[in-house]
């Protein structure tokens, strides 16, 4: 089993007549994800190799039964692609673009929440989501990954979810699923959204979650593991000797309370029973310790 | 991208909220020219992105021209926790009655704004906010709907502001979050937000922080951009596009993707060593963008070792390889490289780096061994 998509997940790609979509499109379908549509008001009933292009998603998902998008719109046009998708009855949303402002980001997310509940989101600025050997959406380099299972990967940053990856793959340790939820301050999955899936998932035995400094997403996550899951989990967070950069204001400092720090994240993690891994390798040979104790 | 307090106040004047009249100049016979034509009594404040100026002597009082030229010669130059005043603030003086707190950021774990308001206004804001989190009253606000004049109303009452100043304090609260959602702002502070003897409220400071990623819509910011404060070595980064942040250490770092390039932090502190910089050249970097990194990298006089760890996604470790090898045939090297590629065409890389390997030259298998190599090599 894999989270969120399968061999049978049916996808349109949301500028996939740009450079971006075209490559990454044309290189998920060479992976086998069922690439079924594009869109571009202004190149409707053309195709991409072969790959339909629809004006809108609404017609995309009533041609093709497309139940997932993929966003390669650039960074001005997301809030309108993501509620595009939403109006049509997507069920999850993946933006891999970089770049989009925090405030249309706070915007559509709660817009979401509020009128379209059917539909997930997941990112924007993340490298998208790949069950291996049955579906890759996004920009993870399908190679690296193994199919089989039993680990489940989840991770704010884009290439340490390779590196996790990879670390997997060298010690012959297979995936179900590794979802990239990207690293923005209204990231549309969280890791609970995540997490909760892999545990109710028969086939994830073990999870692998990568975080960063900032932001409490990580803490929440402990409490969620401590309170709710049954499912290994080994963790790992960036950032622990990064600079914190220019603060300005107090605004900041007062909200997070203390909380943000690797330090914090760690601590949370720690008692929340899971095993904190201090560099990218060493999340190799911890999950690989799971899985053979398992 | 932080704003100065004068462009943070001009920022709020267009929103309506009430700011001292003032100019920003940067020498002292124009902080006269101002104090004159604003009306003493003026006060004088240096220009400078970090907290506690006042406590190092950068805001005084003048009541008159004399006394603005002295200030205004004391002040620019100063060093305040390393910034130099390059730049003044010249405004009106105010008869206070009372100081508050405003302010609106994001709330990531409600992934909702937030609003926070306090009758403890001034420098200890921090402290109020360890010591009697009860003072600053808090409210959430879903950017669907926005704030709205009944909801300020509630809010003002709940963190027991006078009432008399409520009409003016909704108008200020009400400005400044237009200011932050249109303005795209991460941040928008007022403190001390005042209450004038006259009954009336105004904006007496201005902390204001941008999100760069909305800059497209903002064409005004270019303004902003040139007045920022930055060490050479950033300047020469961001000039070539770079995602740079200097550090102290003696290792250069590159790397693609702002997790992996903390973690090759993480990991050289680790093994013993200090980063020099974060440097993140972000994906799809090709050949003439980890050029441009190696040269801003070896022209900084404290870098020992350069440690170059990429995981190919977007980006193709044969780009990055030829990137090096166009680096080395241009500049001559002060620190040797140490490589490590992996993920996409991460065997081409290696190949092309193999003709090439020497004791400037090395390249690694892993992360681990990568760093403790760089470690070793800075430390010789």
């Amino acid at each position: 089993m894999s989270i969120f998509v399968d061999d049978h997940t049916q996808v349109v790609y949301q500028g996939l007549t740009g450079s971006q979509g075209r490559f990454y499109g044309l290189r998920n379908r060479a992976y086998g994800t069922q690439v079924v549509a594009g869109t571009n008001p202004k190149k409707a009933g053309t195709d991409v190799e072969g790959i339909p292009i629809f004006a809108t998603v609404a017609e995309a998902a009533a041609e093709t039964g497309a139940t997932v998008s993929c966003v390669f719109i650039p960074a001005p046009g997301v809030a309108a692609a993501v509620m595009e998708a939403a109006e049509a009855g997507i069920e999850l949303v993946v933006v891999i673009t970089e770049g989009v402002p925090a405030h249309d980001e706070g915007r559509f997310f709660n817009e979401l929440l509020r009128s379209y509940p059917g539909t997930q989101l997941l990112g924007p600025n993340c490298p998208g989501l790949i069950s291996p050997g049955k579906c890759n959406i996004g920009i993870t380099p399908g190679e690296i990954a193994q199919p089989g299972g039993p680990v489940g990967i989840v991770s704010r940053s884009g290439t340490l979810t390779y590196q996790a990856l990879g670390e997997m793959t060298s010690r012959n340790i297979g995936q179900t699923t590794c979802v990239g939820i990207g690293g923005d301050p209204v990231p549309g999955a969280s890791f609970i959204d995540c997490l909760r899936r892999f545990e109710t998932d028969p086939d994830t035995e073990a999870v692998i979650m990568i975080g960063e400094i900032g932001g409490s997403a990580e803490e929440e996550a402990a409490a969620f593991i401590r309170d709710e899951m049954s499912t290994p989990v080994v963790a790992y967070i960036a950032g622990i000797t990064a600079p914190t950069g220019k603060k300005m204001g107090h605004a900041g400092a007062i909200v997070s309370g203390g909380k943000g720090t690797a330090e914090t994240k760690i601590a949370a993690l720690e008692a929340a029973g899971c095993g904190v891994a201090t560099n990218p390798s060493e999340i190799g040979d911890r999950m690989a310790e799971v899985v053979a104790g398992r | 991208m932080d704003l100065f307090e004068y462009q943070g106040k001009q920022l709020f004047a267009r929103y309506g909220i009430p700011v001292s009249p003032g100019e920003a100049v940067t020498t002292v016979d124009d902080a006269v020219v101002a104090a004159d034509r604003i009306g003493y009594p003026v006060v004088v404040k240096a220009q400078v992105q970090v907290g506690g100026r006042g406590k190092a002597g950068g805001i005084k009082v003048a009541a008159d021209a004399a006394e603005a030229r002295q200030h205004a010669g004391a002040i620019l130059g100063m060093d305040i926790k390393g910034h130099v005043v390059a730049t003044l603030w010249v405004e009106a003086a105010s008869d206070i009655a009372a100081e508050y707190y405003a302010s609106f950021t994001l709330d990531r774990s409600a992934k909702l704004h937030l609003g926070m308001l306090s009758a403890r206004g001034g420098i200890d804001i921090e402290q109020v906010a360890t010591d009697e989190p009860g003072a600053i009253a808090r409210i959430h606000v879903d950017p669907v709907d926005g704030l709205d004049d009944a909801t300020c109303r509630a809010w003002i009452d709940a963190a027991g502001l006078d009432p008399s100043a409520t009409d003016s304090l909704v108008d200020i609260l009400l400005g400044l979050y237009r200011a932050y959602t249109e303005g795209d702002a991460d941040l928008v502070e007022i403190n001390p937000l005042v209450l004038l003897a006259d009954g009336k409220a105004h904006a007496l400071d201005a902390k204001v922080s941008l999100d760069s990623n909305a800059g497209f819509r903002h064409p005004e910011w270019l303004e902003y951009e040139a007045t920022q404060v930055l060490d050479e070595r950033e300047r020469a980064a961001r000039a070539r596009g770079l995602n740079y942040i200097g550090l102290t250490g003696s290792v250069g770092i590159i790397g693609n993707g702002a997790g992996l390039v903390m973690s090759t932090c993480d990991v050289v502190n680790q093994v013993g060593g200090a980063p020099a910089n974060f440097l993140d050249v972000g994906g799809g970097a090709g050949a003439d963008v980890l050029a441009a990194s190696i040269d801003v990298v070896n022209d900084d006089p404290q870098v020992r070792a350069i440690l170059v760890n990429i995981f190919g996604g977007i980006t193709k470790c044969d780009e990055v390889a030829l990137g090096i090898v166009e680096a080395l045939e241009r500049v001559t090297l002060a620190s040797p490289i140490v490589v490590r590629l992996d993920g996409t065409n991460a065997a081409e890389g290696r190949i092309i780096l193999e003709e090439r390997t020497s004791d400037q030259l090395v390249t690694k298998p892993t992360m681990l061994d990568a760093a403790r190599t760089a470690v070793e090599l800075a430390a010789r």
